[in-house]
């Protein structure tokens, strides 16, 4: 988010202060440490993992603009550490984690931003979200509030897009099949914009859509709930 | 040592180590996952036994009048393409059957000898291949139809329950293109927790070698998941009350 | 690279460029989960069931010693003769000198996963014995050369056209291409062989500790006549499936139809006790059944995934996979395909040579919300990656992380990093897909987003 994405962390943070929140960033490089723990290599894991936790172990709440990263720190972070002398931190910031798009609903009890977007849009739930974290109803109750905006669900809204992390350079062909498919039903809706609360998921249906020529957009649900 | 002592010498060594309780992993919603930290670790015996009585109260409902549970059997019966039908009286099954007989012209059927396929055979008027003291399986396999008695009908589920010893054996039931079931009301219960108890207390311990859910006629979709009856099995299932 | 991951690539490369066989799969399996749905929704409560089988199960396993002990006193004092086999090697002669003892000719099959994990019916043919499988999809795979494309639906690969095709050039048939007169072609062939079969072979799905009876699901009452007609018996079940009580199948049984196939029931749901039994009119006269452990005792000593072991190869998990659904039930080459086939094959055939199916995963978590016994299926495919990577870790593949480590771990290198990245952006693009293109397994089907100059940390410091 930080190189690829920055407007959508950039959204996230004028929303949370315009909440009347004082939002801290960690440094420069900071990761969750996904990438290598998701292929097996916790050990490497571990020591980018550990110096995020240090960084967050003072916030009140720890919000995180991604599904997956989100279901890193919060779910997986106490078993990466399990036994470890890491593993109390690591449960106390999983507890004060929150997705970006539940931060908003569920522990602030705010839906609408004062967002407008006068546009068809269809909504891709990322899976680690979706699964590791149970995210349904709070992007969907946010869009909802949004002015002009008219939401699509597409066929098989649940089904994965096929990024994955590693797994879409390890298996591009299996991977990119995934995402023919999930665009596939994105296209159908007929919608100018899929939104997603992962950029990761975006970053794949983008390629794909860009390089099929297609016009549908991808936009971060923070980008969405932003445009005022 | 034997295969068998190899065998649950292995388990046993493996079962030294606990195994975290079901449904402690991978809840939505946010649950930490800890894996096997000793928290999530379950002495081996220990805990709550789901009763199977349980499962009544997940399974799909079932009212609890005859009036709610033979129109249950009778929806299920149709939505499975079995022909079921509640008759007033002895008189108006054996016309009915006449009438099943010449529709579909039968010459010949197969049964067993019990109160009602007996009266049934006799009702049918047709050369019979009776199962009980040994039959030719060329014979029973030439035949129309097979006509049995049951132990029990489900509401929940529409299936006849049948075993080798209310059924005329094993091949009855499945052998012939049509099967024919001769039930009584009152054979009629709830769902299949019901189902296993009458098992249970009818047979217990000494168990017919086959007992037998039926749910409608034989059937199979494996050729581009189109559903095809009468795949190996019957064809047809009548189920004929009384 | 192994032979196993190459073929893997090589044969899911087939099967992704092949848009309509894609389709085909998909709208078939479309099919399946609005039927599942409906039967789902009939439940009082499918999570709650789901909970008590998966408890059910997992106290089935904990105690899977006494089980088997008292299934196996109970079969026997029924007249049923017991095996014991701890690999397929012993499975195969157990059931190749039962054969052979009864100077069988022909052996009818009902549908047996745990015969293909086993490969009876290529020892039974090499040993001169006619095999042939009674279920319509595997009489069809059977007859094409192939294995069971699918653990429920052996055959949902094939279209109605190929199937004609098959039956004309094998049966000599000249159906048409419905499925029905197709079936029927099937059911005069398969007729005939029940009445003349000397051996009745039989999978198991569940057996029971407190009655002593294994219990055989089915549709097409294939199974019924096998167990029926033939003069012996043979059933081979693996030692997971026991449930301690009868009643317990009250549960399983809707449970295995619905999210199996999306019924409510399965047409035959047959429990055997025994052989026939005095005054009874018909069934064999022997009865055979073989345990079968061939390394089930291996994932049982890992208790992190031991709850595999609560499999009722339902085929759910297969069927909400979408990677299953874009590389079909071939390309893993395994017994058990799908996420269960994932996680098991490692324990079951080593986890060097099998660890690529767990890597060939979006860990999606599809499989794992499908499952009716709720084994943690997508986890146990991380866990075996970590397993693998710990055990003998990629050299390069570890290099990389440590440099991705050091370079998130340190701003100045990280800043660095992001400035290249946007300066090479133009080059990039110049050999953009191409086999130049460092990025290529990417950008070879899809485009890199564009880098803005200003990154979120650019603008954090900026506004400070």
């Amino acid at each position: 988010m930080d190189a690829l994405f920055p407007r959508a962390a950039i959204s996230m943070v004028q929303i949370l202060e315009r909440l009347g929140h004082r939002v801290v960033c960690p440094r420069e490089g900071a990761c969750c440490g996904q990438p290598p723990f998701n292929s097996g290599y916790w050990a490497e894991a571990r020591p980018m993992a550990r110096q995020l936790l240090v960084q967050l172990q003072e916030a009140e709440a720890v919000v995180i603009g991604s599904g997956s990263c989100g279901a890193m720190v919060k779910k997986f972070y106490p078993e990466l550490f399990a036994g470890l002398p890491e593993a109390a931190l690591a449960q106390s910031v999983a507890e004060r984690t929150w997705e970006f798009s539940e931060f908003l609903v569920r522990k602030l009890g705010v839906t609408d931003l004062g967002a407008q977007l006068p546009a068809k849009v269809t909504f891709h739930d990322g899976c680690h979200g979706l699964r590791e974290l149970g995210i349904k109803h709070s992007p969907r109750a946010l869009l909802a509030k949004v002015r002009g905006l008219e939401l699509i669900e597409m066929k098989d809204a649940e089904t994965c897009c096929g990024f994955g992390g590693t797994f879409s350079a390890k298996f591009p062909a299996i991977s990119t099949a995934m995402g023919d498919v999930k665009c596939g039903s994105a296209l159908e809706t007929g919608a100018e914009y899929i939104v997603s609360n992962d950029s990761s998921c975006l970053m794949h249906i983008q390629g794909l859509l860009s390089r099929a020529g297609k016009p549908l957009k991808t936009l971060h649900l923070a980008e969405v709930l932003n445009h005022l | 040592m034997s295969e068998r002592k190899k065998i649950l010498a292995r388990i046993r060594e493996a079962l030294q180590t606990a195994a975290p309780r079901p449904g402690s992993h991978a809840e939505p919603g946010g649950k930490p996952h800890t894996g096997l930290t000793p928290g999530g670790i379950a002495a081996r015996s220990a805990g709550h036994d789901p009763a199977a009585s349980e499962a009544r109260r997940w399974l799909p409902k079932v009212g609890g009048s005859f009036e709610e549970q033979l129109a249950l059997f009778a929806q299920n019966a149709a939505d499975l393409k079995a022909n079921f039908q509640l008759f007033a009286s002895w008189q108006d099954l054996s016309t009915a059957l006449g009438q099943l007989r010449d529709a579909e012209n039968w010459q010949r059927v197969a049964s067993h000898q019990a109160e009602l396929s007996s009266q049934a055979c006799a009702a049918l008027d047709r050369p019979v291949c009776w199962t009980d003291r040994g039959y030719d399986v060329l014979a029973m396999e030439q035949c129309d139809a097979g006509v049995t008695e049951c132990d029990a009908l489900i509401a929940q589920t529409g299936s006849v329950l049948v075993t080798s010893r209310s059924a005329g054996g094993r091949a009855l039931s499945v052998l012939p293109p049509h099967h024919v079931v001769i039930a009584r009301r009152s054979q009629l219960v709830a769902d299949l927790p019901a189902a296993f108890a009458l098992l249970q207390a009818k047979y217990a311990p000494e168990f017919p070698s086959m007992m037998s859910f039926i749910t409608g006629p034989s059937r199979t979709g494996d050729i581009e998941r189109i559903l095809v009856l009468g795949a190996h099995g019957p064809k047809k299932l009548t189920i004929f009350c009384v | 690279m192994s032979t196993n991951v190459a073929q893997f690539k090589a044969a899911a490369g087939r099967v992704t460029a092949d848009t309509r066989q894609r389709q085909f799969i998909r709208t078939a399996l479309g099919n399946y989960e609005i039927a599942r749905d409906r039967r789902k929704a009939a439940f009082q409560s499918w999570e709650s069931a789901r909970q008590t089988a998966a408890t059910t199960k997992w106290r089935a396993i904990n105690h899977l010693d006494t089980h088997l002990e008292q299934l196996v006193a109970k079969l026997e004092a029924r007249g049923t003769k017991v095996h014991w086999a701890s690999n397929g090697v012993q499975a195969r002669e157990i059931i190749l000198g039962i054969v052979a003892a009864k100077q069988a000719r022909s052996i009818i099959k009902s549908k047996a996963m745990t015969s293909e994990e086993i490969h009876l019916n290529d020892a039974l043919e090499k040993a001169g014995f006619e095999v042939v499988e009674s279920d319509l999809g595997e009489f069809i795979v059977q007859l094409r050369g192939e294995a069971p494309y699918h653990i429920v639906f052996p055959s949902m690969h094939l279209t109605r056209g190929q199937i004609r095709e098959l039956f004309a050039k094998e049966l000599g048939s000249t159906s048409t291409d419905s499925p029905e007169e197709l079936t029927m072609v099937a059911r005069r062939v398969m007729r005939h062989k029940y009445i003349t079969a000397d051996i009745g072979f039989t999978g198991g799905n569940f057996a029971i500790a407190e009655t002593g009876m294994i219990s055989i699901t089915e549709n097409e009452g294939n199974a019924r006549l096998t167990a029926a007609l033939p003069k012996t018996m043979v059933t081979l079940i693996g030692i997971e499936k026991v449930l301690p009580k009868l009643e317990d199948l009250a549960l399983f049984l809707p449970m295995l139809a619905t999210a199996g196939a999306g019924q409510p029931l399965t047409c035959y749901n047959t429990m055997y006790a025994g052989p026939r039994q005095p005054g009874e009119a018909d069934g064999p006269e022997e009865w055979h059944v073989v345990l079968l452990d061939n390394l089930r005792t291996e994932l049982l000593a890992d208790p992190e995934q031991r709850d595999a072991l609560h499999c009722i190869r339902c085929g759910a998990c297969l069927n909400v996979c979408p990677i299953f659904r874009n590389v079909g039930g071939h390309t893993y080459g395994t017994t058990y395909s799908g996420p269960v086939g994932s996680v098991i094959t490692p324990h079951l055939r080593g986890l060097q040579d099998w660890k690529h199916l767990s890597g060939a995963s979006s860990l999606c978590g599809a499989c794992t919300e499908a499952c009716p016994v709720k084994i943690d299926l997508h986890h146990h495919l991380l866990h075996n990656r970590r397993n693998a990577a710990k055990e003998k870790p990629d050299f390069l593949e570890r290099l990389g992380y440590q440099i991705f480590g050091i370079i998130a771990g340190d701003p100045v290198l990280w800043s660095l990093a992001k400035k290249v990245g946007w300066l090479t952006q133009p080059l990039q693009r110049l050999v953009k897909g191409s086999a130049l293109d460092p990025a290529q397994a990417w950008t070879k089907t899809r485009d890199l987003p564009a880098q803005p100059l200003e990154s979120f940390q650019d603008w954090w410091r900026n506004r400070a």
